[in-house]
């Protein structure tokens, strides 16, 4: 569905997405790596469980909730990539981990 | 000139619920509302429907209360039966938390007050200690003393609410009209002129539950409500799975997942805006509760405006001067919507309020001046 500009020859980063390695653009956003590995829809909500993807791309409106290098609930488009990023899809609201003292 | 059978001023959810308690009764009532540009403290609420610490000296209030939380369950069926919207009702029990031996006898002494003020009526609670609070609630930090619970406290989605307040309002036949202020007003017994606008509406009976706008209404229509704003500030964290089974008086969570935190209380006036210090110390006391908090993200915060009577107690009140006038006053819209939809409405529409509510009144401020 999404593809880079043609006139887009910016170094590129290698991410994973899902486990997947991809080379993304330098400055792109964690949001635009899951766009650019094919993924539309990148989350399910936590109320019920309807699959969102990256909407507003500008950190409005909350639909592109991605884990990133292990946490949770990041607005994927307010997150630059950097060499070696883990993002994955959101499933849901988040776990908590308690540790019981 | 338009007539109903009532006027209610105020849509929030004071208005609200005794308006659809006006309708439900088979009057024909207006409810006028400022809209969104006003406080409107029921937008910024915490949603506890919390009975535990109300009404220390004033045993009235207490029982008020009470009857209102126990009236929430049936108010929330017939919303859900009646608009389709479930207000996320639930009524487990509720605990407040004591970060300290000190604060523990202080809470201890505050609710042994309570129930021997409570007489015959009861009023059952426990302090917990630490170990058994660990096995109601997740992840408890070492800070954590003690707790008092009582059974009768629970929580709800007080915007849910309001939508389903006006909703049924309307359903039921109730004239909704909003974005509008109180222009001008005459007042006779049982007859009362409302202008706004280019608009004239008129009702034998009229109920002000304007918030921190019935300190200027009351006076036109005989009334005293010494109302001021007390600011309190909130954040919510990012929705995680299901962590809390009930309420503590300052973090909740959700029905849809979000942590609430709420823990201020700021005599600063008029004054909406939210200060860093203030949420910084709500954070830290929620984080010394439960430790495991400080991972999750704040996604939203607010400040809102409760409605204050002096003592902290409700006013209502019905006017001498013009008969049919009655006023709402107080700072738990959410908690006492049970009361105000399903007792305080049905005494407008038989026109006096009960005896049991005269302590209610704003006459408990006319104390004589010393010589």
């Amino acid at each position: 569905m999404f593809r880079k500009r043609p006139d887009s020859a910016a170094p590129t980063v290698p991410v994973s997405v899902e486990g997947r390695d991809i080379r993304v653009p330098a400055g792109a956003s964690a949001a635009a790596a899951m766009l650019l590995a094919g993924f539309a829809a990148i989350r399910e909500t936590g109320v019920t469980g309807t699959p969102r993807g990256p909407y507003c791309l500008v950190g409005v409106c909350f639909d592109c909730f991605a884990e990133i290098n292990g946490i949770p609930n990041r607005q994927s488009c307010m997150v630059r990539v950097a060499p070696g990023m883990a993002i994955r899809r959101q499933h849901g609201r988040r776990a908590v981990e308690v540790n019981d003292a | 000139m338009q007539r109903f059978d009532a006027i209610v001023i105020g849509g929030g959810l004071v208005g609200s619920a005794i308006a659809y308690g006006l309708a439900r009764a088979g009057l024909r009532p207006a409810l006028i509302d400022e809209g969104d540009v006003a406080f409107r403290a029921s937008r910024g609420n915490f949603g506890l429907v919390w009975v535990q610490s109300k009404g220390l000296g004033a045993p009235h209030y207490q029982r008020w209360t009470r009857l209102s939380s126990e009236e929430w369950p049936a108010l929330a069926a017939e919303l859900a039966e009646r608009t389709g919207i479930s207000v996320g009702h639930e009524r487990p029990g509720g605990v407040h938390l004591c970060l300290s031996e000190a604060e523990f006898a202080e809470r201890q002494a505050r609710m042994e007050q309570m129930r021997q003020e409570a007489g015959n009526f009861g009023f059952e609670y426990r302090m917990l200690g630490a170990d058994e609070l660990r096995g109601m609630l997740p992840g408890l930090g070492p800070a954590v003393v003690g707790a008092s619970w009582t059974r009768y406290d629970g929580h709800a989605n007080s915007l849910y609410l309001l939508h389903a307040l006006h909703k049924g309002f309307v359903a039921r036949g109730g004239t909704y009209i909003p974005n509008r202020t109180v222009d001008y007003a005459a007042a006779q017994p049982n007859d009362f002129r409302l202008g706004s606008g280019a608009a004239e509406i008129s009702a034998p009976k009229i109920v002000l539950a304007a918030g921190l706008g019935n300190a200027k209404l009351a006076p036109l229509f005989g009334l005293s409500a010494p109302v001021r704003p007390q600011r309190g500030q909130i954040l919510v964290t990012e929705r995680a799975g299901r962590m809390f089974e009930m309420p503590t008086t300052t973090v909740r969570q959700t029905i849809e997942g979000g942590i609430m935190i709420g823990d201020s209380m700021e005599d600063v006036g008029f004054d909406t805006s939210q200060r860093p210090d203030v949420m910084a110390a709500m954070a830290e006391r929620a984080v010394k509760s439960f430790p495991w908090l400080a991972e999750l993200q704040v996604v939203r915060a607010w400040a809102a405006l409760r409605v204050m009577p002096p003592d902290g107690t409700p006013i209502y009140d019905e006017s001498e001067k013009f008969a049919g006038a009655f006023t709402a006053n107080c700072h738990s819209g959410v908690t006492l919507a049970g009361a105000h939809a399903n007792a305080f409405a049905p005494m407008v529409a038989a026109g006096a309020l009960a005896p049991d509510m005269v302590p209610f009144s704003a006459k408990r401020f006319d104390v004589p001046q010393a010589a």
